[in-house]
Order: C-alpha cells, then structure tokens, then sequence
C-alpha cells in the first residue's frame, strides 16, 4: 500500500467522527520504482493532507519532506516533485497494521493489502 | 443453477481460490473485462489534458478492468471483498493499490479526493443479503453515500452492471439519486441479446448540462421505426386481424431472397452489433446457372 492510499483511507467504523490519519504500524517498508509523473503530482498536491503524508513518511523512514504544508510556489522546483514523488509513490507499507486514531481498532495490512473489513457491530 | 454468481454464494466465498483463478486465466473473460473497463473508462469523461487522475475501481477482482485504468495513464485504488481475487491481482503485479473492503460498508476514503470511480460487474453484488446483519437498502444507502463523499465535484461514476430485473435496476437508481447523483442509465446495443450491456452512470453534483447521459453504441435512431415498416412494397403482405386466419400464410415470392431484402437484414445485424461484410456490387448477385 502506497502512502497515497493511506492518505485517502480513513477510518469507517460507525459513530467515529474523525478517522483520520490512520496511524501506522511498520513491519516491513519496500521501495517500488515508478515512473515519475510531475502532471499527476501538482495535480495531487492540492488534495493531500501534508501532515498526514509527512507523518506518515516519516514513520516508514523517509524523514526529507518537509513538516509545515509547503507553498504551491514549490511545485516548479524539480528536487521536490522528486521527494513527494517518492514519499507518495515509491514507499510502500508491505507488512504492518493501520490503527484508527479513535478507536484504536488495528485494521492489518498483509502483503500490501490493508484489511478495511468490519465486523457486525461496527457498521 | 441459476447462472447468476450472486445467486450461489456470497462473493468473498464464491470467489475462492480456484474460482479467482479461472476468472483471469479465461481469455475470453479476460477480453470481456478489458473490453467493458475501456467502455467505462470513455463514459467517465475525463478531460482530454494527459493529466494522470486518480480512479477508484470498485469491485477490482484480480486487477483485470485496473489495467485498464493504468494502459490509460491513471492511478488507481482497488477496493474488493474477495480476499483470493486480490492475491491473484499481486501476482499479477498491477500497478494500483489494492484494499480488501466491503463496499456495502461505505468506503471509507476522505472527501472530495477522488477524481472518478469505476466498476465492472460489481454493483449487483450489493442487492443479495448474503449474512443476517446485511440490508441490501441500508448497503447501497452506505456505499451510494460514501461514494458521492469520496468523489469530487462535478467528477463521474460508471458502474457496469448486470441487473437481474428491472425492479432491481431501478432499486440501484433510485439510490443512486437519493445519494445526490444525477445521471442514468446507458444500454449499449439494446437490440442485441449478447452484446447488450448496461452501464450506470453517475455525475456528483447538480444536473446541468454536463451531468446528461452520453449516447448509448448501436442504436440507431431510425431503427425502430424500420422494424415497424421493414416489409418492402415488393413483399408486403397484408395482416388480417382475425384469429381464424389461415396460419403462415406467407407470400412466397418467385425471385427467393432479393438484394433488397438481404441489405435489410444486413442493416439489421449492424444495429445488433454483429460484424457483417460490408454492402458491394456483390452483395446477393444472382449466381450462374452451372453453379
């Protein structure tokens, strides 16, 4: 699961108000090349929550993005469209756990794939 | 048996591990999907920029209509219930991100961050009551709502589906349009039993002039009046509206199947959507004597 997912994944159990950022738990990272896409990123950027996704690099061990929410004149720089790119793209969570900030429920996440299933009572 | 998966098991145990497997080592299922995801994928709409968007595939099985997606130049998220089907998209290494969901519990994605949903086949799904806790109107209410949510404005949803009847179709709609969608429904070659495939499509927001239904492929608009009128004069037979008629009286003409009649029926198949030769000086051409 790239971060970008994990930057749009919020929690889905009933009666929680604010499921996001989901926290996460690492396990295993890997590192997938992707073929750089600068149209798609400044198309992205103003969609993302940067705390979120800078949080969440960091946790996965990528600590170069920036942590306040960086100006929109930094999209004509290439030197970051290539550090968001990897943070965004390139970071995969291969093993580990998302925790919902609320609840506390563990929703694992087992090669690559997040399990967002919910049992009865929390739908 | 019924031939209508949802009718035989719920879908995250109908499509176990060997059934996952024969769904995308079938070519001809494999072709279908590609086939339905590039339809979907040209109702969507996107604006023609080359900008990468991103794309939600829901009910994205093992990856097939996702490949689809990336062919085209997008990212994509995948949401499926079977967890058999996502391996088997793993293994194939598709390119988007893939979550096991269901999607009668609502997604669960942040608002307005995606820029356009598909799903093939998938949304039928939501109409069975697969364990005692699952209401198929209180499912389509969750995922209708979480879906208008997670998608911005303005930004489409095709969902290819089969419904069962038209009662269910309209079930599907009717939610649809209580979730704030405008939008309908788009039947490609309605006059075909085979090709016939139905497509919903949904625009977030207001209805306006952007959010009408595109046309529809294979259907003609003089079609129907032609198979009202499609006797030629030449072989016109006049209907006598008494049950006493005398039955398959038909006209037998001496010259058999006319040029006319068989460019009737050409035309015909063309609006089914069948491949048919094209119309030439040799189309019904009266063969020689020695033949």
């Amino acid at each position: 699961m790239r971060l970008l997912t994990h930057n749009m994944l919020s929690s889905n159990i009933k009666g929680v108000i604010n499921g996001f950022p989901l926290r996460i738990e690492v396990e295993k990272v890997v590192e997938k090349q992707v073929d750089f896409n600068p149209d798609f990123l400044k198309n992205m950027f103003s969609k993302i929550d940067w705390k979120a996704l800078a949080d969440a690099s960091k946790i996965m061990g990528y600590a170069e993005l920036p942590e306040e929410v960086p100006d929109a004149s930094v999209l004509d720089s290439d030197e970051f469209l290539q550090k968001f790119h990897h943070a965004l793209l390139e970071l995969h969570l291969e093993e580990g756990a998302l925790v919902c900030p609320e609840t506390g429920r563990r929703f694992p996440v087992n090669k690559g794939i997040p399990n967002m299933l919910l049992h009865e009572d929390e739908v | 048996m019924s031939s209508r998966p949802e009718l035989q098991a719920p879908p995250e145990i109908f499509y176990d591990d060997v059934e996952a497997r024969k769904y995308t080592s079938s070519s001809r299922i494999v072709g279908i999907q590609a086939e339905l995801s590039e339809r979907a994928l040209e109702l969507l709409a996107l604006p023609d920029d080359d900008i990468p968007r991103l794309l939600l595939d829901i009910g994205c099985g093992s990856g097939l209509s996702g490949e689809t997606i990336s062919e085209n130049g997008h990212q994509w998220i995948g949401l499926d219930i079977s967890r058999s089907m996502l391996d088997i998209a793993l293994e194939r290494e598709t390119e988007g991100d893939l979550i096991l969901g269901d999607m009668g519990q609502g997604l669960g994605l942040r608002p307005g961050v995606i820029d356009g949903a598909i799903s093939i086949s998938a949304v039928q799904w939501l109409c069975n009551a697969d364990k005692s806790c699952h209401e198929p109107r209180l499912r389509l209410k969750a995922f209708f709502g979480s879906l208008y949510r997670c998608l911005g404005r303005g930004a489409r949803a095709v969902f290819q589906l089969y419904p069962e009847n038209n009662a269910q179709r309209e079930l599907i709609l009717s939610f649809a349009m209580r979730a704030g969608f405008a939008g309908g429904v788009v039947i490609d070659y309605p006059h075909s039993s085979k090709k016939r495939k139905e497509y919903l499509v949904l625009t977030c927001g207001p209805p306006s002039m952007s959010t009408t239904t595109p046309s529809a492929k294979g259907v003609d608009e003089n079609s129907c009046s032609d198979d009202d009128n499609s006797e030629d004069e030449e072989n016109q037979t006049v209907c006598i509206s008494d049950r006493h008629r005398p039955r398959k009286k038909q006209k037998v003409t001496k010259k058999g199947k006319t040029r006319s009649w068989v460019l009737q029926k050409k035309e015909k198949m063309r609006s089914k959507g069948n491949v048919v030769p094209p119309d030439t000086k040799y189309t019904a051409r009266k063969r020689k004597a020695r033949f």
